[in-house]
């Protein structure tokens, strides 16, 4: 009952959006038209990453057996793991959001909460594609200082985390 | 961005050679997962566009622009954990900033947090992991932002 009306919200807030830009730019109201612009580019942007990310979640789901993912990234594969997950993480595209669903998955599948921690952390700092841009900007040596200085710490961090909330029973929401 | 769907393309070519079953199973759970997220996402970009549109890039220069001491550090990690700027914005951004004189440790400060705290998927990550798992991580992620500032405060080398 609850979910039914949130979804409602949030088609009504959609709507009075959608409004609120029509009319911007029927009357040449800059910041609506801003908006308007921004959103387009952003939405475009997750119209090209999402549909493949959640087919090769798909192709996953169906193809990969629990036992693989427990064998590597589950309670006793080790630190080879975090090894896996930034290999994992390296070629993504399109920042945080929809490595979201992908971590979702590989816990669903058996992976560990420390390992989808690191993974998270992986796609923060260790992106080729966004590696490339900044080495383009600020030099190789800021990237590779940050790398050096980010890794472990995202490492760390997740298994701290992880741990921390294994120990308290933690589970992650169903069904997604 | 042609990578992912090369790999993808190849993926499900493989798949389907395999078993058609199973890949329409697939596709099937992909659109239903899509399909469950999406009002969440698009919020989101409802709200990453409208925040964009107030704050434009040129104020995020000028606010990192004038301090470059800790408080420089701290203030570059918060605007870096409010906002979303792709990566092709935001480096050349960062560019600027370096050659405007800011140091390296409110650069890495931005881009780090910029990369790692997420306060407006917030929402999503909320739906996927949980409450505290997600203010956990992205409060743990911002202090790491802070800690590869700290790092870049040490260094003397010039980075250019």
């Amino acid at each position: 009952m609850k979910k039914q009306k949130l979804i409602t919200l949030k088609n009504f807030i959609f709507i009075v959006f959608i409004f609120f830009i029509a009319i911007s730019f029927s009357i040449d109201y800059d910041l609506g038209e801003n908006i308007g612009h921004h959103f387009k580019d952003y939405l475009l942007q997750m119209l090209i990453i999402l549909p493949p990310i959640f087919i090769l979640i798909g192709l996953f789901e169906v193809w990969v057996k629990k036992e693989t993912i427990i064998k590597h990234l589950g309670e006793e594969a080790g630190f080879k793991s975090y090894v896996w997950v930034f290999i994992l993480a390296a070629p993504m595209a399109g920042g945080l959001l929809p490595s979201f669903p992908i971590a979702y998955s590989l816990y669903r599948k058996g992976a560990r909460l420390s390992v989808i921690l690191v993974f998270l952390g992986a796609v923060g700092v260790g992106r080729i594609p966004m590696i490339f841009f900044e080495s383009t900007f600020l030099g190789w040596k800021f990237s590779f200082i940050r790398i050096v200085a980010s890794i472990p710490m995202v490492i760390i961090a997740g298994i701290a985390l992880g741990k921390y909330l294994e120990k308290k029973q933690y589970k992650l929401p169903e069904n997604q | 961005m042609y990578f992912i769907y090369i790999i993808t393309g190849i993926s499900l070519l493989i798949s389907f050679i395999s078993s058609p079953q199973k890949t329409k199973k697939a596709l099937k759970i992909g659109a239903k997962k899509i399909g469950k997220i999406a009002p969440t996402f698009l919020a989101i970009l409802i709200v990453i566009s409208i925040i964009l549109s107030i704050v434009p890039n040129e104020l995020i220069i000028q606010y990192l622009g004038k301090n470059n001491s800790y408080l420089g550090v701290f203030i570059a990690s918060l605007i870096g954990s409010t906002t979303i700027i792709p990566g092709p914005i935001s480096y050349p951004l960062a560019g600027i900033l370096a050659k405007q004189g800011v140091s390296y440790s409110v650069i890495a400060a931005f881009t780090s947090s910029l990369m790692l705290v997420g306060v407006l998927t917030y929402p999503a990550e909320k739906k996927y992991f949980g409450k505290q798992f997600a203010i956990l991580r992205n409060l743990l992620s911002f202090i790491i932002a802070l800690l590869i500032a700290f790092v870049f405060s040490f260094i003397k080398i010039d980075l250019s």
